[in-house]
């Protein structure tokens, strides 16, 4: 198992990194926003972290609309860290560990194409992940603030993983086959989640300003584009320097 | 696209190869959808803020 190993090793250290360099910039661009929409949310009907509340849960399930909303909203809260540090807490925890998961990916897809050479390719390989992972689902689902109208949980988390994948499969093709009729099954795996379309929510009336959430939908979109620059870096320059010492010690390594 | 001269691993088998980065990409589809993708009330609260910040479905 050296190869799962060494795979590990680059993707926990270029996770860590990318995951910190992620935290820090959602502090200071994404968070103070989310906080804001709060405030909107709180003053417009009361409990933040509406879970199984939105009025498309609401309308699909007969039983849930029965429960009178006060008693829904106290057993559906759960557990929750405490505003302020315990909060930003855990939120750099959920991007170190998620770091290291996409670095996973990442790191695994790219040694199947040959592997990350250096910090460059790392460059390009991250505006692939970026392409994937970010810009692709939320074109058709656009990062959404506390109270805004939300479509059903789960056909959003089928589309928004359908489309990471049909993207992935796309670029995969686009990049490494040199075909043309798997080029254009490529376009069109790329572009058929958005004819299919993201599941949209009965209204889009919400309390948030528009102003507002194109502020959100902007951070966000540039703070994952970082992350994924530095992520594909991060594992080049880590992957460079593992297997010079491969080579120096041949595989005694392992 | 020039590829890296040395791989990971080098002594392994293809079949092998292919088995271990399997492995390593399904490790991080499962720690990703654990995070961003739970319904588990307590992992959504975590994590509320980094799911909202990466434009993953949430709520």
């Amino acid at each position: 198992m050296t190869l799962f190993r060494n795979v590990v090793f680059i993707a926990a250290i270029a996770g860590l990194v990318a995951g910190v360099v992620l935290a820090c910039m959602q502090a200071y661009a994404t968070v103070p926003l989310i906080l804001k929409a709060e405030v909107y949310e709180q003053a417009g009907g009361g409990h933040t972290h509406d879970h199984g509340l939105s009025p498309a849960a609401a309308g699909s399930n007969a039983m849930s609309s029965a429960v009178p909303a006060e008693a829904a909203t106290a057993e559906d809260e759960g557990w929750a860290p405490a505003d302020g540090f315990e909060r930003f807490a855990f939120t750099v925890v959920a991007n170190v560990v998620t770091g290291i998961g996409f670095a996973l990916i990442l790191v695994a897809a790219s040694e199947l194409a040959g592997g990350i050479g250096n910090w460059r390719q790392g460059l390009f390989w991250g505006l692939a992940g970026f392409a994937v992972f970010t810009l692709a689902p939320n074109l058709g689902l656009p990062p959404e603030l506390p109270a805004m109208p939300p479509a059903d949980l789960a056909q959003r988390q089928i589309w928004w993983t359908a489309t990471v994948v049909a993207t992935a499969a796309g670029l995969g093709l686009l990049a490494f086959r040199k075909s043309l009729p798997l080029a254009v099954i490529a376009v069109a795996l790329i572009v058929a989640p958005h004819i299919v379309g993201a599941p949209q929510p009965d209204s889009f009336e919400s309390p948030i300003p528009e102003g507002l959430h194109h502020q959100f939908v902007v951070a966000v979109t540039l703070t994952n584009l970082v992350f994924w620059l530095v992520l594909g870096a991060v594992v080049g320059v880590v992957r460079g320097r593992l297997t010079g010492a491969a080579t120096g010690l041949r595989d005694s390594l392992a | 696209m020039n590829t890296a001269s040395v791989s990971l691993g080098a002594s392994v088998s293809s079949q092998s190869r292919f088995v271990q980065l399997a492995l390593a990409a399904f490790l991080g589809v499962f720690v990703m959808g654990f995070v961003g993708f739970s319904h588990i009330d307590a992992v959504h609260n975590a994590a509320h803020d980094y799911r909202h910040s990466m434009g993953f479905p949430c709520h």
